[in-house]
């Protein structure tokens, strides 16, 4: 078995500017310039050191990482939120270079960093399957050879010449991923793909990508399921602040996760507006989960009610505006949604908080994603782990069941047991 | 592909001296995307491709009007002044829609730079194809031009293709710079539709160039479409026109410095695209 990747010493930095502008205008560029050069010939002639633009950092998105992935290898990455799988992804697949370090990758290498990159709404599916096959680096004939195959995969032969953009985002998304399910390159990489679609055809992906790992491939997937990751990963890998902070099997790793998941983001503050979730229409200022009692303080117990709060800047005007919240478990598994009352919205800055009763979900970490939508089902922005948090067991009434009580969820149900009739004893 | 296991070695801050052969294994992409820009201008249009034939000809008929009829510019020798505007207007909306074409072309395909790995010039390069296409449509316009007027070109016609190999690099070169500037800078979305429009009045695309003061010529032919133009309507208007060598001259220098520049800058650009796009 020969090695398929071998990375040394990868990092990567990035230049974050603290400018509230979305990109650089030359005017800029110019100016700072002129600015930095005036400064520097004064700094110069006091005899000082050339101070650094303050208007720019240095922010390492990877730093040091030595990896190597033997041929046939199904490896999963995990970690946080900005924790670098993405960039170690988008080196691998060659769409961002490497700052420093060296990258040896032996095969054909294929991505698939999001489902259905290059469709365009306006072709048929058929057009949009030769279209993005290409895109994906499958020749022409490989193409012809494998079309009907796709087709079945996707279950969509009625509309193959109905322009995609009629699709349903179910269709839509199973055609993107049966392209991209026949491939046929040495080292497929994977990022989040499975989150989409019904579960059925998740089921029927997952299967796609064992066959893909027994037919001797190998695989890089990033996931936040850890449950996916455990069925599909021999191997696992966390990253944290960049680097890699645990590998070994897939279960170690998860394990790790896990216990970095204790230190949880309970309150989050953005002063920037640069470096705040959102786009155009939603910014967050902050975001927290605290009791919400307040004689309650500390841990959050299985017993504590607790509020789920967000403050943010929404710039648009809407009839029916409406947030939505979503709790997983660490490994991904959805307990529960739920969604605002609809109301309207003018552009100002918001506070809005809901509200978990106690007693609802069982001991753990879980993560929150928040949503925000408007009339029914305009979609304006998704704050994926915006917040996570651990519930803490509450101590139980003595002579109770000791071990750690599964379950997704923890009710305190009532319960009742009365004698109805006295046995002789034996 | 190759069926032998390659190696793809990446290392910090060095060019992959791949790239070529990467381009060259990518080639198919490069007609999929074209096909891609093909198909998608025409969708959902009632006459689909005629456009690319009413577009020239509306123009040369205006352009017929008010500078030969109202005001009264001489044509080239004998040719009517119909023809030598439209052999103008080829090259002239071919480089116009290409290299508009090509700085657009990387914003537009945004997601795809920031997804997926390929050679990022056949971008560009592709959507100067879509132009390539359009031209070659309007040609035909050219040869029903040619019967309706009863006018015949000679042996020249046969360096047509050599010329339209001048306008592609003359519409490259730019293109590609400003496609890689604008990543960075968006300024360059204002400054392209500026220098297409200003473009028209320094380019000899309404009068002939010999209309030009002598002492002006040389620095005239500095602009890279003016050799192209003066190409066409050397090749096509049957000796009716004297050709400029030193003006060829200057503008196929131009031209091709021009296409070393935006080759050189998109390479060393494209390398942090998908970082700041």
């Amino acid at each position: 078995m020969g090695i398929a990747i071998r990375a040394e010493n990868v990092s990567k930095s990035y230049t974050i500017s603290h400018q509230q502008q979305p990109y650089l205008l030359l005017r800029d560029v110019m100016a700072s310039g002129a600015r930095n050069f005036a400064r520097g010939a004064l700094d110069v002639i006091r005899g000082r050191n050339r101070a650094r633009s303050s208007a720019q950092e240095e922010f390492w998105a990877l730093k040091g990482i030595d990896l190597e992935v033997n041929d046939g290898e199904r490896i999963g990455i995990i970690g946080r939120n900005g924790a670098g799988k993405s960039t170690l992804l988008k080196i691998l697949s060659r769409t961002t270079e490497p700052t420093t370090g060296e990258i040896r990758i032996r095969g054909r290498i294929a991505s698939l960093l999001e489902v259905g990159t290059g469709f365009h709404p306006e072709l048929t599916g058929r057009e949009n399957v030769f279209l993005n096959a290409a895109i994906l680096g499958m020749t022409r004939q490989e193409i012809h050879r494998r079309f009907d195959e796709i087709v079945a995969f996707a279950e969509v032969e009625r509309f193959l010449d109905t322009p995609v953009k009629r699709y349903s985002s179910g269709m839509y998304v199973r055609l993107a991923f049966a392209v991209a399910a026949h491939l046929d390159p040495e080292i497929l990489i994977i990022d989040e793909v499975l989150s989409v679609g019904d579960a059925q055809f998740q089921k029927k992906c997952l299967g796609r990508m064992e066959q893909v790992g027994r037919e001797g491939r190998t695989v890089i997937f990033v996931s936040h399921s850890m449950q996916t990751v455990l069925s599909l990963c021999s191997r696992g890998i966390l990253l944290d602040g960049g680097r890699i902070v645990a590998a070994g099997s897939a279960h170690d790793a998860v394990t790790a996760y896990r216990e970095l998941g204790a230190s949880n983001q309970i309150d989050r503050t953005w002063l920037l507006p640069g470096q705040a979730p959102g786009n155009e229409w939603i910014r967050l200022r902050s975001a927290c989960i605290r009791p919400a009692s307040t004689v309650a303080s500390g841990q959050l117990t299985i017993r504590t009610p607790f509020c789920v709060e967000v403050v943010y800047d929404a710039n648009l005007r809407a009839e029916a505006f409406f947030l939505g919240v979503r709790v997983r478990t660490d490994y991904g598994d959805i307990i529960f949604a739920s969604g605002s009352i609809p109301m309207p919205i003018e552009p100002g800055t918001y506070h809005s908080e809901c509200t978990v009763p106690g007693d609802l979900l069982n001991d753990g970490v879980y993560v929150v994603d928040v949503s925000f939508a408007r009339d029914g089902t305009v979609p304006l922005f998704r704050a994926e782990e915006l917040l996570s948090f651990e519930i803490h067991d509450v101590e139980r009434a003595s002579g109770a069941w000791l071990g750690k009580i599964p379950g997704a969820v923890r009710p305190r149900l009532k319960w009742e047991t009365e004698r109805l009739s006295v046995s002789a004893p034996a | 592909m190759d069926s032998g296991v390659q190696e793809i070695v990446i290392r910090a801050g060095q060019t992959d001296a791949r790239y070529w052969r990467d381009l060259w294994s990518y080639r198919e992409l490069l007609w999929f995307l074209s096909w891609r820009d093909v198909l998608v201008r025409y969708k959902q249009t009632v006459i689909g491709i005629a456009w690319a034939l009413i577009r020239p000809f509306l123009t040369m008929i205006i352009f017929t009007i008010v500078f030969s009829v109202v005001a009264r510019m001489p044509s080239e020798g004998n040719a009517p002044y119909s023809i030598m505007v439209f052999v103008g207007l080829l090259p002239w909306f071919f480089f116009t829609g290409a290299f508009s074409q090509a700085s657009n072309s990387l914003l537009e395909n945004e997601r795809m730079i920031t997804k997926i790995y390929f050679p990022r010039i056949l971008i560009p390069l592709s959507s100067i194809l879509v132009i390539l296409f359009d031209f070659l449509v309007a040609l035909l316009l050219l040869i029903g031009l040619f019967l309706w007027f009863g006018f015949s070109p000679d042996w020249r016609a046969v360096c047509v293709p050599l010329f339209m190999a001048l306008g592609l690099s003359a519409a490259l070169g730019p293109g590609l710079l400003t496609a890689a500037l604008n990543v960075r800078f968006r300024d360059f979305r204002y400054v392209v539709p500026f220098i297409v429009q200003i473009g028209l009045y320094v380019s000899p695309v309404i009068y002939s160039s010999s209309l030009v003061p002598e002492a002006w010529r040389l620095a005239y032919s500095l602009n890279p479409m003016v050799g192209v133009i003066d190409g066409f309507r050397w090749a096509l208007l049957a000796g009716e026109f004297s050709f400029y060598w030193p003006g060829f001259v200057a503008s196929l220098a131009v031209n091709l410095a021009l296409l070393l520049a935006g080759v050189l800058y998109f390479r060393r650009a494209e390398r942090s695209f998908s970082d700041v796009i």
